[in-house]
């Protein structure tokens, strides 16, 4: 038949074929892609919610260092147990500052999108240093070398810079402040804590670690912890006005 | 090769000369970078690249007086002069990392049943020890098995020397150093935290330059063929080997902190990030685990049956629609989530579809059988092979099922996930893997025949029922776990805390552990034939094998 004669034309011509392979692959993606960085309704318009603080964003690092994703979801599907178990259904502008996301794909542990608040730092401390002390059952691995090892914070101004170069709002001030930010964020009654929350709305300082001389890898992950979904304000938050 | 009395003058060639120079230049600078790196872990890495680098030079500059004067001729008597050292190496490397990358999943495996084996080490950790293992089975192991069986294929298909002199060991080398870049990264904390995208910019960026090169070499060496046609097997590598490069280059575009530290922040954000990502995680699925070993497909299973590929048609119809379909089909990864509905739904649909090219390819695979049905009973490489191809039909008939969004409301997140991504990795990917390697290695090796086809018979049944254990029991605790998450109580309430279906899940992770035990097992048995068949065997000389025809 001539039609199946044609398709000698990409076998007799091997760059044929690679323009044509190219081409095929290239049509998917682009539909699925292109469209999620001009349609306003990809990412819901919220009021609160700010780039990470130093700390937070130093404990997110550590998030990401220990392959936390594997084990745990950022995202709340909009189905009734979710909601009744986790809260609020994940917006996507709730992960909007997110380099990289981490909405994850398994539940070995629980979902964490909305984890901020939901217990103390200490139960935190706890966790991590021993899981089972808190959660009997838990096969969750021990982490107890966060506690014991101080923060490397020398650069995290090169983060915030790398950061705002990308697209999130890092004014000069907060890049400027951001190592002290670290140091006011992980100590109870800071003197300049009013400035901090200044550049970052209800951040929350204190000591998160238990240990007022150090900052520590665990002041980081547990400040990170404890403010992962609570920026959105959900009494305020008006889902039709996101219909567009 | 003889040499001959008028001996020409020995010249290094300006490619020898050139890289020996950038890898001089890249050692160099590469201990700047170990001076000034922010954190240890990353200065260990410079110092590799700065060993490596060292390494390559000698090593060109130790084959530059070691080879004879003149390039290897591209034809001797007629016949191709095929360049089969590159494709040993990975053969070689393939079954090493396969080990490795099994050792470590069952190791994993037995963490979730048995937390304490975590040992409360950073470098043993399940968040460290996981990434490891997918990229170990997936990248290391699969990866060695493609670049491998690709330029083995290539070059028999094409009957042509491979292109290149120094190119192609540098593929299998700097891909296998990737390797050990990426994987001594990960138990080190290094990691982007991007689903089968861990590695940092450093050694992306090093990929990509080893990934263009193949890809070179690969084009290079089928415009050089004899054989006016392109055989099928080359079309689904070529499509394999240049997706993976765009899916490489979109999904990792970062930006790193700074030369001297091994962070980097991804350019997409949040929604659009969880999208690029899946288009990355579902394709490298589909292009480097399927279109890859397909190709693997059409070229040993006609070879191992003598038998021609059941039709041509098919395999023109298969190959377009599927590497078109595929691409769209990543979004079933985020059903329910942040991602607007309309890719969802797209996902969805564009992997329904996705069934019936799968499904033309698993035909085309089982019907070249046709009238050698009955050499299943007597050769156990080609039944692991056509067994493959079954599990290749059954993954692909759960993927689809698994993307409608009911359906994935129950199943995401959960371990029947895990159980299905394995019976497409052991079952699929592995056995058609270790149906190439036993084909390969004797021929490679010149052996007459592997040492034992009883070991193979032992291999494929235990890793057989090793793989039915895990995945049943990754069913059984995948849709326990989800309808456990979404039971109420007459009342009204959520009726299990999630710690109760953790511990739920216990039975079925030390089943699993045992499964992947005992396709371990499996596998050192190959690895021991493997050994007698190079080892405890005389070399015969060569067999000049007809080729399989495109139609």
């Amino acid at each position: 038949m001539s039609l199946w004669s044609k398709h000698a034309i990409f076998e007799k011509n091997s760059i044929i074929l690679v323009i044509g392979v190219l081409i095929v692959i290239s049509i998917g993606g682009l539909v699925e892609i292109v469209p999620l960085f001009y349609l306003k309704s990809t990412i819901e318009k919220v009021q609160g919610m700010r780039p990470y603080s130093p700390l937070e964003l130093a404990g997110r690092n550590i998030y990401v260092r220990e392959g936390c994703y594997n084990c745990h979801s950022q995202m709340i599907r909009p189905l009734r147990d979710e909601v009744e178990r986790y809260g609020h259904y994940s917006l996507a502008a709730e992960s909007m500052y997110d380099r990289p996301f981490q909405w994850g794909s398994k539940r070995t542990g629980p979902d964490l999108a909305r984890v901020g608040g939901k217990y103390s730092d200490e139960w935190h401390r706890d966790h991590l240093n021993r899981p089972s002390s808190v959660v009997p059952g838990t096969v969750m691995p021990a982490y107890p070398w966060l506690a014991r090892t101080d923060l490397d914070f020398a650069h995290i101004q090169d983060d915030l810079k790398v950061q705002a170069k990308l697209g999130v709002p890092y004014s000069a001030e907060m890049i400027a402040n951001a190592m002290n930010d670290v140091k006011i964020q992980a100590t109870t009654d800071h003197a300049d804590v009013t400035e901090l929350e200044k550049r970052y709305l209800k951040a929350q300082a204190r000591d998160y670690d238990g240990n007022p001389q150090r900052i520590t890898e665990a002041d980081a992950l547990i400040a990170y912890l404890q403010m992962l979904g609570t920026q959105v304000d959900f009494k305020l938050y008006d889902n039709k006005a996101n219909i567009r | 090769m003889h040499q001959t009395n008028a001996l020409p003058a020995k010249a290094i060639t300006l490619s020898e000369a050139a890289a020996a120079l950038t890898f001089a230049i890249l050692s160099f600078s590469s201990l700047i970078v170990a001076a000034m790196a922010h954190t240890s872990e990353y200065a260990f890495h410079a110092y590799l690249f700065a060993a490596g680098s060292l390494a390559a030079v000698f090593a060109i500059i130790d084959r530059y007086y070691n080879r004879p004067a003149d390039k290897p001729a591209l034809m001797i008597d007629g016949k191709p002069n095929y360049n089969m050292g590159p494709v040993k190496f990975a053969t070689v490397a393939a079954v090493f990392w396969g080990i490795a990358g099994f050792t470590v999943g069952l190791w994993a495996a037995l963490e979730l049943a048995f937390p304490v084996l975590n040992f409360d080490l950073p470098w043993l950790s399940f968040g460290r020890i996981r990434p490891l293992h997918t990229s170990a089975v997936i990248f290391a192991f699969g990866g060695n098995v493609l670049i491998g069986t690709s330029f083995y294929v290539v070059q028999r298909t094409s009957r042509a020397r491979l292109a290149g002199d120094l190119a192609p060991w540098f593929v299998v080398l700097g891909y296998n150093f990737f390797i050990v870049i990426a994987g001594t990264g990960y138990l080190l904390g290094i990691t982007q935290s991007k689903e089968y995208a861990e590695p940092e910019w450093y050694a992306d960026l090093w990929l990509t330059i080893v990934w263009v090169v193949y890809f070179l070499v690969y084009l290079g060496t089928l415009m050089r063929r004899s054989e006016p046609h392109i055989y099928v097997a080359n079309w689904f590598y070529l499509a394999f080997i240049l997706t993976i490069a765009v899916l490489h280059l979109g999904n990792n575009a970062a930006i790193p902190v700074s030369l001297f530290s091994p962070k980097s922040y991804i350019v997409w954000s949040g929604v659009q990030d969880a999208m690029v990502q899946w288009w990355y995680g579902h394709n490298a699925v589909g292009f480097f685990l399927t279109a890859g070993f397909l190709g693997i497909m059409y070229y040993f299973i006609p070879k191992r049956a003598d038998r021609p590929v059941y039709s041509y048609r098919l395999s023109i119809v298969h190959f377009w629609s599927l590497i078109f379909l595929y691409i769209w089909a990543g979004p079933h990864h985020l059903h329910y989530t942040a991602l607007p509905d309309w890719a969802q739904t797209l996902g969805m649909t564009f992997s329904i579809m996705l069934w019936m090219p799968s499904w033309g390819g698993m035909i085309n695979g089982l019907m070249t059988l046709s009238g050698a049905w009955d050499k299943l009973r007597t050769d156990p490489v080609l039944r692991m092979m056509v067994v493959s191809v079954a599990f290749y039909g059954m993954s692909t008939f759960e993927g689809p099922l698994m993307s409608v969004k009911a359906v994935n409301s129950l199943s995401h997140y959960t371990d029947w996930t895990i159980g299905h991504v394995h019976s497409g990795a052991l079952g699929w990917v592995g056995y058609i893997s270790f149906g190439a390697i036993y084909c390969l290695v004797p021929w490679l090796w010149n052996r007459e025949r592997l040492y034992s086809n009883k070991l193979v018979e032992w291999h494929f049944w235990i890793s057989t029922i090793g793989i039915v254990l895990y995945i049943s029991a990754m069913w059984v605790s995948g849709i326990l776990q989800g309808l456990m998450w979404r039971a109420y109580t007459s009342l009204g309430f959520l009726e299990y805390s999630f710690i109760e279906t953790v511990e739920a899940m216990h039975p079925f992770y030390v089943i699993r552990a045992l499964g992947g035990a005992l396709f371990l097992a499996g596998a050192l048995l190959m690895v021991f034939n493997l050994w007698k068949t190079v080892n405890a065997q005389e070399a015969v000389s060569p067999v000049e094998s007809a080729l399989v025809p495109a139609e």
